[in-house]
């Protein structure tokens, strides 16, 4: 089967007065087409990082990314968008404050498109994004023409996962996506991050500080230390595996 | 009633300034110090080329044309030179003032006995002042209902978005950069056309024509959010609007209230701090009452 995501000694580095200091040393991954991975880490370790890279947000030093059969690593993260969505640690990093639920549902619908002046259409999507919004459980469907930075947390950051996953991505990035919220509310978007990644069969990472979650969530875990993947472990090396093992990965 | 009739006027065509600092200040969100530059230039484009012996109509566009060239520079500067948006603005304004007198190859060029949108034929038979209510109101809901048309298209609501979050539009495929330029542009080319139609309206461009006039646009913005409280996007454009004419009014008060017209500057300064304050000042006034009124009612 072909990779969906490759990596090829992909490194990154950052000028720090008069060193530079490696940020990622000669990253190498590949993803299957529906990998669910959880990245695991200590701060520092080098996660974000690797997501700033796929993304573009960070150039690279050296290496090679392809994801679905496109070489991307030189494209500006804009243009990687048609290909990419994320979703951020801070609920309020992935939607629009002052725009409606519906406003920004409609903007993640023409993800990575040309935008162009024909008109936003945005009542004839309005049952569609309805019946979307739903799926989450926390009333979202009822604040369609809410400004988002009116909703709660756990709110958002459902809404940005709409948003991340409205326009089928070939790679979603969650990138500590529930560490922001309250247990409860943070568990509640864990199951809804699982229901649609796993039913839409998406490819997937996500960075997660959890330890239970990195064990139940996904079918790989990788671990960063220091900038490099230690471990990786498939879905039968994983189920051998405790939240003890791990810990032994942050000294 | 003719000073009433003026302001009017004046308050419609000075509108144009608060709706296209409107796009900059409050969609982008950053002040656009080009304005104070791009004003006079619209001007002093205008009159330059009706003195050549231009269509009034065709100089009023080549005025809006201008202020669209500035903006584009100011946009230019800031993200492929990575000049602050603030500092490449107040480059612009400065340079612009050259590039005035060059336009005007003075400090002040009138209009006197040269035909302007204003006294054209079929506006002779109105009441003074009249003429530039019909033009201002004529140009100010043309431009405001192209600028609410825009901000329903794709473009508009992904301009809308870069300004209000550009991480998020960023990772949606939308370019901050492109639509701060597109802000920038349009922005400045309804503050270059506000300037053109005004030096006609006035009979004449300066070269210092631009002092304050940033004061003058965020103090339409802002009077009209005072008075008119919450509205939906479109209706703050109207608002706008509003709030330049109800500005105009204020002015004419204060005037009328025996203050000298050399101290109109300060005057426009003190009142557009006054609007940005008193909902600070009535926010904060309602915070007390409720913790008051909270501590009694457990006592």
């Amino acid at each position: 089967m072909t990779d969906q995501l490759t990596l090829e000694h992909v490194a990154v580095n950052v000028a720090v007065e008069t060193h530079v200091k490696p940020l990622l040393q000669a990253i190498d991954l590949r993803l299957a087409p529906g990998d669910y991975v959880c990245v695991l880490g200590t701060n520092g370790a080098g996660k974000s990082t690797l997501f700033n890279a796929i993304t573009g947000d960070i150039p690279l030093a050296a290496g090679k990314i392809t994801l679905a059969g496109q070489e991307i690593s030189h494209e500006k993260p804009e243009k990687r968008a048609r290909l990419i969505a994320r979703v951020f640690q801070d609920p309020k990093m992935g939607t629009a404050p002052r725009m409606t639920v519906a406003e920004n549902l409609a903007l993640a619908s023409r993800r990575g498109q040309r935008l162009t002046l024909a008109s936003r259409q945005l009542r004839q999507q309005l049952p569609a994004f309805a019946q979307l919004a739903a799926q989450t459980g926390n009333g979202l469907e009822k604040a369609l023409d809410k400004p988002t930075e009116q909703l709660s947390g756990g709110q958002r950051q459902a809404l940005s996962l709409l948003m991340a996953t409205l326009k089928r991505p070939e790679l979603l990035l969650l990138d500590e996506h529930t560490a922001a919220l309250d247990p409860k509310t943070s568990e509640a978007i864990m199951a809804v991050t699982d229901k649609l990644v796993t039913q839409e069969q998406l490819t997937c990472m996500m960075i997660t500080h959890h330890l239970e979650d990195a064990l139940k969530y996904g079918n790989r875990l990788i671990i960063l230390s220091a900038g490099k993947i230690v471990a990786d472990y498939d879905t039968k090396a994983r189920q051998q595996l405790t939240a003890a093992d791990l810990l032994t990965y942050f000294g | 009633m003719s000073l009433g009739v003026s302001a009017i006027g004046q308050g419609l065509l000075y509108g144009l300034v608060g709706v296209g600092l409107f796009l900059t200040f409050r969609i982008l969100d950053f002040p656009d110090m080009t304005v104070e530059g791009t004003f006079p230039f619209g001007a002093a484009v205008a009159v330059a080329a009706i003195t050549h012996g231009i269509h009034p109509l065709i100089a009023t566009l080549l005025a809006m044309l201008a202020g669209m060239l500035s903006g584009l520079v100011t946009g230019l500067l800031t993200t492929k030179g990575h000049i602050p948006v603030l500092l490449a603005g107040i480059l612009v304004m400065t340079g612009l003032f050259s590039i005035n007198l060059r336009v005007m190859g003075r400090a002040n060029l009138s209009l006197l006995n040269q035909p302007n949108l204003f006294n054209a034929h079929w506006l002779k038979a109105l009441p003074p002042y009249f003429d530039s209510v019909v033009i201002g109101g004529i140009v100010a809901l043309i431009v405001v209902a192209c600028v609410i048309v825009f901000l329903n298209t794709q473009i508009g609501q992904g301009f809308i978005a870069a300004g209000d979050n550009p991480t998020m539009a960023r990772s949606l495929g939308i370019d901050p950069d492109r639509q701060m330029l597109l802000g920038l542009v349009v922005g400045n080319g309804l503050i270059g056309l506000a300037g053109g139609l005004l030096a006609q309206n006035n009979g004449y461009a300066d070269v210092n024509m631009g002092i304050g006039v940033i004061v003058i646009g965020l103090a339409a913005i802002i009077i009209g959010e005072v008075v008119f409280g919450e509205l939906t996007l479109s209706q703050r454009l109207v608002a706008v609007v509003l709030g330049s004419i109800l500005y105009r009014f204020v002015l004419l008060i204060v005037l009328k209230l025996g203050f000298n017209a050399n101290d109109l500057k300060v005057i426009s300064s003190v009142v557009l701090a006054l609007a940005i304050m008193i909902p600070q000042i009535d926010h904060r006034l309602r915070i007390r009452k409720t913790l008051r009124n909270g501590v009694t009612l457990d006592d």
